[in-house]
């Protein structure tokens, strides 16, 4: 039983990082329609950004952490004006490619940067397990925790409260009402490429803190899609209790494959499986809004 | 419709034709021939990169039907090619001649891409691009942990391939073969593209439903994509796993899938002849990149350390440009092309 509870913590904090990424997916999906293949590079080049800072340039951790935010505002603007904004109207699979090529783009930007190898970020929080439930828990897992749930928080705020977060809500709803109530279409457009980019940052700072980066972390951006669309793709609270959940799920579906079935690396897979049922029972997933066609 | 000035067409049948004029299958004879003759002149190494041009051609213009003319994105592609090259492999590993294998491979595909594509009815573009990206990281797993069928991850050692006798073990041999089957599959596209099927695929693409209005039953034609698509990946899978002669779970990950999807994006959707400009373009876009490094190692001698990440960077950059700049791919420009030596030297 035990092993199960351990399995169960590490799913939690592995979601965490997972509802921090798919919180950066939906809040370019609400507002913009776009599908972001790139959501993972994103996080590594946030995190790469402040271990040169930090490493390199022995910058303060803090202050390389807000220059990185300051870096992901421009990088998002950077991608929605030169990028997305030529696509507007475009069919699916082109906005879906041009992801695509920008993940690749920035990959491979990373590559030529930093080369291959793993890099360590020194050592920010105290080592020392915590207990908790009987099981020892690094603080670093239990700080992304909370800073996952403080930066939903936030955004859940940002999204109901102010003046900007409202306007994005209705260009969500109706683009054409929106415009024509005097909203800036491509300035909410840039602004949550910009807030996406930033959600996306953090998640690669706290991942760097965790286990360190390479330049396969892009492969993240993958478990986004079982997280968003369990959750619902246009759903805030659903990204957040999507991705925690998927981390579970695949946490224990790859330690009961191992017992039971003697089955390695089964954690890959776990999620898409769950993914393909979802869409099979449920596509517009828990909180997602049901897309009704009328001839 | 394109052709040359003067060209009228009379009836329905003269308009669908494949080849619409004498002077087009003119040009089409001599470059039938001129490939022909290739092997026989160029040097070894260029000779195997038109190997898998061809075999590229097979699987570009097999996700074109599909994702160009239906209109279902598949981000699967990669891994059906990858079930093809393992059902083929097995066949002939089990004593089956070898187009038998190849089509028995396209059979088994054909029946796993059905499988897959039976969520199609009720998902739709994204939707459906996840789910067949679930079904490519799903395949990709039981490549690697299929016990004996797929060898695991020490992947399968095939023999080249041999039919009545007569063993294809050089490029130059391989070449006959693999230009024979890209011209096949080539020519099946653009048949099924003209006929009942064709035209109710383009439909569902357009609107489903007013395809579905008119008559055109969604299910069993997005099946029959699916699964014709499927085929031919399939047997491009078993032409390249016999070419290479080594199968592993590597060769078939999403990024191959993408590198497909490039491929159409790049020649141009829905397009048979963009499909085979897309794949010559990929394929040659890494040697034209490696044959730059060298030229330029003596001037820049760390350049090839960093030639693997900057192949995936150009890759993406040329993806981003086409779709900001060229939308309908290189189709378009080759129809423009034409167009203007149409009525050359009198522009208007």
């Amino acid at each position: 039983m035990e092993y199960y509870l351990q399995l169960f913590i590490n799913g939690l904090v592995v979601g965490g990082i997972y509802s921090l990424v798919a919180l950066g997916f939906v809040i370019i999906y609400k507002a913009t329609k776009v599908v972001n293949f790139a959501q993972g590079e994103l996080v590594m080049v946030g995190a790469y950004m402040c271990f040169a800072l930090t490493v390199q340039f022995h910058i303060p951790f803090i202050w390389a952490f807000l220059m990185t935010l300051v870096f992901s505002v421009l990088l998002g603007l950077a991608i929605e004006r030169m990028v997305l904004r030529p696509l507007i109207g475009e069919e699916h699979i082109s906005v879906i490619m041009v992801t695509i090529g920008m993940s690749s783009v920035l990959k491979s930007l990373v590559q030529l940067f930093w080369g291959t190898q793993i890099k360590v970020y020194p050592q920010v929080l105290p080592s020392e397990p915590v207990v908790i439930a009987g099981l020892p828990v690094a603080p670093v897992y239990i700080a992304a925790f909370i800073l996952s749930a403080v930066l939903f928080a936030i955004f859940s705020v940002f999204f109901k409260y102010s003046r900007t977060g409202v306007a994005m809500r209705a260009t969500d709803f109706d683009q054409q009402a929106a415009q024509s109530m005097g909203i800036g279409i491509k300035n909410i457009f840039a602004m949550s490429w910009c807030i996406s980019c930033i959600v996306s940052a953090v998640g690669g700072v706290i991942l760097g803190n965790i286990n360190g980066i390479n330049s396969q972390l892009g492969h993240l951006g993958l478990k986004v899609f079982p997280a968003v669309i369990l959750g619902g793709l246009d759903s805030l609270l659903g990204a957040a209790l999507g991705g925690l959940i998927i981390g579970v799920l695949e946490n224990v579906c790859d330690g009961a494959a191992r017992q039971l079935l003697g089955l390695g690396g089964f954690r890959e897979v776990a999620a898409f499986i769950i993914l393909v049922i979802i869409l099979m029972i449920k596509p517009y997933g828990l909180f997602g809004t049901k897309e009704i066609e009328r001839v | 419709m394109q052709g040359k000035c003067g060209l009228f067409f009379t009836s329905y049948r003269g308009e669908a034709q494949l080849f619409r004029s004498g002077f087009q299958k003119l040009m089409i004879g001599l470059l039938i021939l001129a490939l022909l003759a290739a092997p026989f002149v160029l040097n070894v190494y260029m000779t195997s990169v038109m190997n898998l041009i061809f075999i590229s051609v097979i699987g570009a213009v097999s996700l074109n039907l599909l994702t160009g003319v239906c209109g279902q994105i598949s981000l699967g592609h990669g891994a059906f090619i990858g079930v093809g090259a393992y059902a083929a492999g097995q066949c002939t590993l089990h004593g089956v001649p070898f187009p038998v294998a190849i089509l028995a491979a396209g059979f088994i595909t054909a029946m796993v891409g059905m499988v897959f594509g039976v969520p199609s009815l009720r998902l739709k573009g994204i939707y459906l691009a996840i789910a067949t990206l679930a079904a490519q990281l799903v395949l990709e797993y039981v490549f690697l942990h299929g016990g004996e069928i797929t060898g695991g991850s020490n992947g399968l050692l095939l023999e080249p391939p041999k039919m009545f006798g007569f063993s294809f073990d050089t490029e130059g041999k391989m070449y006959f073969l693999l230009f024979f089957c890209a011209a096949m599959a080539l020519l099946v596209v653009s048949n099924i593209m003209r006929s009942k099927y064709g035209r109710a695929f383009v439909s569902i693409r357009d609107f489903y439903l007013s395809a579905e209005i008119v008559g055109v039953n969604l299910f069993w034609y997005k099946l029959v994509a699916f699964g014709v698509s499927s085929f031919l990946a399939g047997v491009a899978g078993g032409l390249w796993g016999h070419y290479t002669g080594y199968i592993s779970g590597e060769q078939f990950n999403i990024g191959l899938s993408i590198s497909y999807l490039a491929m159409i994006i790049i020649g141009g959707l829905g397009s048979v002849i963009g499909s085979v400009f897309g794949a010559i373009f990929v394929v040659l876009l890494p040697e034209v990149l490696n044959g730059l490094a060298n030229g330029l190692g003596s001037v820049f001698p760390d350049l090839s350390l960093f030639l693997v990440a900057l192949r995936e960077g150009v890759f993406g950059l040329v993806l981003i440009l086409f779709l900001v700049f060229e939308p309908e791919g290189l189709a378009h420009r080759w129809g423009l092309i034409k167009a203007y030596w149409k009525l050359y030297p009198f522009a208007h």
